[in-house]
């Protein structure tokens, strides 16, 4: 082995800048694909429960077909398919406007919003149907049940397998180098491009990504005991990919 | 729409034999890369879930911080330093597939452990002390008592992961392997048809994942009593 190892090219030139933007890319990106797929993940996943047929055939289309693809896919198809056959104003806001940005914040914000549905549903299917009978005797309608009684219940319940999903989001967002976003494993690969330093480049990545998972399970587990349901046995929810 | 099915069927053999199967004169092959690393995959997570088990703790401590450490990684990483250190840990440059298949058994292999360990941590602690009374040594225990049961409880999250690893291989087009993924993006890249061949793979991967998904199911119940 004849690597010469120079570890200064992480802290001369612009590699501290590079990587100091592609992790605030990485988390903008996450950020706002997260968002993204808590509103589709809360929607569906409350949909693949109720009686009514076609909101549960919908919500269960969206999950099956777009949990089971792989996510570069859909990188590819929202960046290169999508564009073209939206509307000429759209497509010329979004040329303007880092289209390889959003491209990935729908991507990764549509597929990991099927992953969520999938935790939001065993959350709700975990609650006793009596709290759902309860609430509908005491005279709630259906979208008040869910609201007020269903939702706050399982959106505490699931926190420890939404915080894993989210995690898996995070890492995710790493997909997006392929449709060149300049997030941060594209800049560690740019660090490597420009000083042929592969092992120093990979390490700085690579830690950033370990500490920002490390410190993000740390938070969670923070909020978890605090938002624990006492009375509950809160099994903790093995990490699952 | 009938233009797209049309760059479809026209490539057909290629995104099918060359992507999909892996034969043809690129070297690729979705399937040809996922089964090995299912395989291999298990059976270095099967070692990683035994040894977070341990009753020692220089094994258990390793297998400890592997695990934490790839499941706080992204693969696309794992897939990079594999890429540049292989080859300067070899001193000759290694084909694409090589270079995806240790990624993705080293990767994968800290997932498959925790579903090992979680497998074993079911079966009840009465079916060890009886083993253990009839005679057996704990290797044999291990063997022909704990890990057939664990192994029955292990199959949804089992499946399921392997669901993910299948998709997962995908990422390695990323460097250059002939993959159904880079199959359809070197189409594309000829004949500009983005939403009829993106959409086109996305099917031909969730009819793989879908039924193995629904033959688990199938497993599931014939194998759960009553």
């Amino acid at each position: 082995m004849n690597y010469t190892f120079k570890w200064s090219v992480l802290w001369t030139g612009e590699s501290g800048q590079w990587l100091l933007s592609g992790l605030i890319v990485t988390l903008e990106l996450s950020a706002l694909a997260w968002l993204l797929a808590v509103a589709l993940g809360v929607v569906s996943g409350a949909f693949r429960t109720v009686k009514f047929r076609p909101l549960r055939g919908l919500a269960t289309f969206y999950v099956e077909f777009f949990r089971n693809v792989p996510l570069l896919v859909w990188m590819f198809f929202w960046y290169f398919a999508v564009p073209p056959v939206l509307p000429e104003m759209i497509r010329e806001w979004m040329f303007g406007h880092g289209l390889e940005f959003w491209a990935a914040v729908c991507a990764l914000g549509v597929y990991s919003g099927a992953r969520f549905s999938e935790v939001l549903r065993s959350g709700i299917q975990s609650i006793p149907r009596t709290q759902m009978e309860a609430a509908v005797a005491s005279g709630l309608t259906t979208f008040q049940a869910y609201r007020y009684v269903i939702l706050p219940v399982a959106l505490r319940i699931i926190i420890p397998p939404g915080t894993n999903e989210s995690l898996n989001l995070l890492k995710n967002s790493s997909v997006a180098l392929t449709i060149s976003v300049a997030e941060l494993t594209f800049q560690t690969r740019q660090i490597e491009t420009y000083t042929a330093k592969a092992i120093e480049a990979l390490t700085a990545g690579t830690l950033i990504y370990l500490v920002l998972c490390v410190g993000l399970a740390s938070i969670m587990s923070w909020v978890e005991r605090r938002t624990a349901i006492p009375g509950l046995i809160t099994s903790g929810g093995r990490r699952r990919r | 729409m009938i233009s797209g099915l049309d760059v479809i069927w026209r490539n057909l053999p290629f995104l099918m034999i060359q992507g999909f199967l892996g034969f043809g004169q690129f070297v690729g092959g979705t399937v040809r890369l996922a089964i090995p690393a299912i395989i291999l995959g298990f059976l270095l997570g099967i070692f990683i879930g035994l040894g977070r088990l341990a009753p020692q703790r220089w094994i258990r401590i390793p297998a400890t911080v592997y695990v934490e450490f790839f499941r706080g990684v992204p693969l696309v990483m794992v897939i990079f330093w594999m890429w540049f250190v292989v080859p300067i840990l070899l001193k000759r440059a290694i084909p694409e597939f090589w270079v995806a298949l240790i990624a993705f058994v080293i990767f994968e292999a800290a997932y498959l452990g925790e579903i090992v360990r979680a497998g074993v941590q079911s079966v009840a602690r009465g079916q060890v002390e009886a083993a253990t009374a009839v005679g057996l040594t704990s290797t044999q225990t291990m063997r022909h008592v704990v890990l057939p049961q664990a192994l029955k409880n292990m199959i949804p999250s089992l499946v399921t992961q392997f669901i993910v690893l299948f998709k997962d291989t995908s990422l390695a087009s990323i460097i250059g392997f002939m993959d159904l993924t880079k199959a359809a993006q070197v189409v594309n890249n000829r004949e500009v048809r983005p939403f009829a061949l993106y959409l086109f793979i996305a099917v031909v991967y969730w009819i793989c994942t879908y039924s193995m998904s629904r033959y688990a199911r199938h497993v599931e119940q014939r194998l759960s009593p009553a």
